[in-house]
């Protein structure tokens, strides 16, 4: 019931929070109202009145002769930061806000909230007549906004399987994007030829521009109930590639689509040079990607003394790698995807284990600021701005949307399947297909839609539409589909103890039969980079020129993240302290029937046990869950053995140490018996202080 | 398609592994290759040294490199590696049971039985309960104290 009241107060204070925030941003925007009228008038005057006269109270208006003025306001120097701290802190308080009451984002994806909450916030600000930051501009949203997103996307990829299906999530991608469309394109023109919808005025090149738009998929929320769910890797990769690709592919094709619609007239060789242009982009972005990458790894080879600065490098040229593409107007988004994975290799190695630490912060913490402003003001700015809807246009475009999507994966699915190893069945094809979300990269489009096209604004309704239709819709409906259709899943299932154990010496079977088997495919081109990288790459960019990367600072970096795992685990080892048990309690228990474990005693047996067991080489992705760090440990398992080992001689003593009080006299037993507690049989133990100082001090 | 077939020359007894085991000429090739890689010194048959080297990072790895070698016979050769590997081909679906043939080495019976010699070290065709424990324990990583061979009451 406590409990309760708390959750009911904070609540309360969080939504007390929102008011008072959402309160001072209107009331900041009220005042740039106020200000802008006086300034607009006296702007004429030749004569400047002093700068902090404007909008300020002047309790004594006679009084102008150098007096000092005890207390001065000027809002107007300060204004631009102090509104976008304020949009920034609302969005996060309202971030806050959700995972206050945790049933919620469970089910509504976070995206949705916040478009929510956006749209509330655009009502008001609506209602007193003002306007909202022009965030989703063109220029504010590519050079600023979309880049964190990307860079994270870049920086936490999952590299291996992300190879391992590189051509499938190319195809997906390009060609899914090219499908898209076309198709929707084409379907929307004949659309338009029938009078009675009164389309007439659009022609192709804008049809196919704005289908262009539309084709661009943000699967974030989808990102995250699938990896809720624990859906297998395949799709989980795929859609995660497929999303990052597309947004590339259809900057590319809008701008090239763009530039066909202003154009009076197409000749096939136009066609041809888009589709080498198409290729010029692709190419080029990966080129320049990879000249900062390895720029930036070089780099970093260099800052042992200067530690401090470290990070900076990484987002420095990354962000270097996005502006000088967008100046040669080639994919920047590639460029940035890549120059994050090949930088990420070589500076994680050179750099120390602080900078490390700070650059992944730094980077999620950005995507996630960056992501919750996007969504958030695509609400704010969706009941600002002028519409002009047309139920015709609007849901055709919904139906083609989803028409198309289906039909292009299930064509591209039938082509490419033959060619993988895992093979997606219909069930699978129906997730990535319902996956498809569009998002914020379609919004940010169809605003740098140029006047010169006469029917912009039902564009705009119509895109708005989708998004919040696929966002809203398909975002909450896609978990309870999911889980209903009952989706291949990760080997991560949380079964009984029985079978989780021996399914996991199953998938080591298979794990060490793959290690001699070498791996399959790939192997020849993954055996000549390797070559290549210890040989070149590795001498160049690295600072310790050694062929494999230095068991000492990995040592240390293990042994940390030990010494923190001490510090957390209050359950310990089973070892630890033995469940309690006299002869007499056993022989009773023998006469009893056997009843079944408490499920909550279950799920505190799963936990020790996959706390304890050892984990899977790399065979079941780490996901990379965008709202929280990457788990790293699962690499380091044979140092973990031998650390184990280790660690029992240190702790030799200690354990002897322990006065057999808690223990009883009678029989041990390794096993906890059926209706027994097991809070009553593994006794909270504290390490004692001096054991953690010893493995801390230790190392340095 | 004869240059496959003409290349298995290498190959010690190739054509009646292909029929024996099921797998593609390619893959056999590439077996081949891949013991020819493991086997460093070019002596033509691995020692366990060889195969531990590649699953030192696994915890059954010392199962695994035990179920390659015959009780009592120190070396492998490619014959026999490529036997055992044939277990882990995918289950054919229209096999039927004609008891004229050998049962394939990739019938689920066959891969059963593989799983078993896993658990059953000593090779008495029971798993008793300390091999069971043993599982158990090479799965997990902490420190273990006395561990008592007692009953296991457990129903979980």
């Amino acid at each position: 019931m406590e409990r309760f009241t708390l959750l009911r107060m904070r609540t309360n204070s969080g939504v007390i929070c929102m008011i008072f925030v959402l309160f001072l941003c209107c009331t900041t925007g009220k005042c740039k109202l106020q200000e802008t009228k006086p300034t607009n008038s006296v702007s004429l005057d030749t004569v400047k009145p002093y700068p902090n006269d404007i909008g300020e109270p002047q309790p004594y208006p006679e009084e102008e002769k150098g007096k000092l003025p005890v207390f001065t306001m000027n809002y107007s120097r300060i204004q631009i930061p102090f509104e976008f701290t304020l949009w920034v802190l609302l969005a996060s308080f309202s971030k806050i806000g959700f995972h206050i009451y945790q049933k919620i984002t469970i089910w509504i994806p976070e995206s949705c909230l916040l478009i929510g909450i956006g749209l509330i916030v655009g009502g008001i600000m609506y209602s007193v007549k003002e306007e909202p930051p022009a965030v989703l501009s063109s220029d504010v949203f590519f050079l600023y906004m979309l880049l964190p997103i990307v860079l994270d996307n870049g920086y936490f990829m999952p590299t291996r399987p992300f190879f391992e299906n590189v051509g499938t999530v190319l195809w997906y991608a390009v060609v899914g994007a090219l499908w898209n469309s076309i198709g929707i394109g084409l379907s929307l023109f004949t659309i338009c030829q029938f009078e009675v919808f009164d389309l007439q005025d659009i022609n192709l090149q804008e049809n196919l521009l704005f289908a262009s738009i539309i084709s661009a998929v943000d699967p974030v929320a989808a990102l995250n109930v699938f990896e809720d769910v624990g859906i297998n890797e395949q799709i989980y990769i795929v859609i995660f590639g497929e999303g990052l690709f597309s947004d590339a592919v259809t900057v590319v094709l809008y701008s090239m689509f763009a530039f066909l619609a202003n154009m009076p007239a197409i000749d096939s060789i136009d066609v041809f040079l888009g589709v080498a242009r198409f290729f010029v982009v692709g190419i080029g972005g990966v080129l320049f990607g990879l000249l900062f990458g390895f720029m930036a790894a070089f780099t970093s080879r260099f800052t042992s003394r200067v530690r401090e600065i470290e990070p900076l490098f990484v987002f420095m040229f990354s962000y270097l790698a996005y502006l000088v593409a967008e100046l040669f107007a080639i994919s920047s988004v590639m460029a940035i995807i890549i120059c994050a994975i090949t930088m990420k290799y070589y500076v994680e190695e050179n750099v120390s284990q602080r900078s490390c630490t700070t650059i992944r912060h730094v980077v999620k913490m950005l995507a996630t600021i960056s992501e919750t402003l996007i969504f958030f003001f695509l609400g704010v700015v969706t009941i600002t701005t002028v519409h002009e809807w047309n139920w015709a246009y609007i849901l055709f475009t919904l139906l083609f949307a989803f028409l198309w999507r289906g039909l292009g994966i299930l064509v591209l699915t039938q082509i490419i399947n033959p060619f993988r190893t895992i093979q997606f069945n219909l069930k699978d094809q129906f997730g990535l297909a319902y996956g498809g979300l569009r998002g914020a990269i379609c919004f940010a489009l169809v605003f740098t839609l140029g006047d010169t096209i006469n029917r912009r604004n039902l564009f705009v309704t119509a895109s708005v539409a989708i998004i919040i239709f696929t966002v809203f819709i398909q975002g909450i409906s896609i978990r309870p589909i999911i889980e209903y259709i009952k989706i291949r899943k990760t080997n991560k299932d949380l079964n009984t103890i029985n079978v989780t154990i021996h399914t996991r010496t199953m998938e080591h079977l298979l794990c060490g039969i793959d290690d001699l088997c070498g791996q399959w495919g790939h192997y020849y081109w993954k055996d000549k980079f390797k070559r290549f990288n210890d040989r070149f790459l590795r001498r160049i960019l690295l600072r310790d020129r050694k062929a494999e990367s230095s068991i000492v600072s990995m040592y240390k970096k293990l042994e940390l993240q030990n010494a923190i795992e001490l510090l957390d685990t209050t359950m310990g080892d089973i070892s630890a302290a033995p469940s309690l048990l006299s002869l007499q309690d056993e022989k009773k228990e023998a006469s009893r029937p056997k009843k079944k474990f408490k499920a909550t005693d279950i799920k505190k047996m799963h936990d020790i046990l996959s706390k304890n067991m050892y984990r899977i080489r790399q065979r079941t992705t780490a996901f990379t869950s965008k709202h929280s760090l990457p788990d790293d440990s699962q690499t380091r398992e044979i140092l973990i053995r031998r650390h184990a080992s280790i660690r029992r001689s240190l702790r030799a003593e200690n354990f002897r140490e322990q006065p057999a009080q808690n223990i009883s006299k009678s029989l041990r037993y390794y096993s906890l018996q059926p209706g027994g507690n097991l809070d009553s049989a593994l006794p909270l133990r504290r390490r004692s202080h001096g054991e953690q100082d010893l493995l801390l001090n230790s190392f340095d | 398609m004869g240059s496959s077939r003409s290349s298995l020359r290498g190959v010690p007894d190739g054509q009646q592994l292909l029929q024996e085991t099921g797998f593609s000429a390619a893959l056999l090739l590439r077996l081949h290759q891949r013991f020819q890689f493991l086997d460093k010194d070019s002596r033509g048959h691995l020692r366990s040294e060889d195969l531990e080297a590649e699953l030192s990072e696994n915890p059954i790895g010392d199962r695994i490199v035990g179920a390659f070698f015959q009780p009592g016979q120190e070396t492998v050769d490619f014959p026999s590696f490529v036997r055992v590997l044939a277990h882990f081909r995918p289950t054919e679906k229209n096999w039927t049971r004609d008891g004229v043939q050998p049962e394939p080495a990739n019938s689920r019976n066959r891969k059963l039985k593989f799983a078993f010699q896993l658990y059953d070290q000593d090779r008495d065709g029971k798993i008793s309960r300390t091999e069971l424990l043993q599982v158990d324990t090479t799965n997990t990583y902490t420190v273990k104290s006395k561990l008592s061979m007692k009953p296991l009451n457990t129903t979980c």
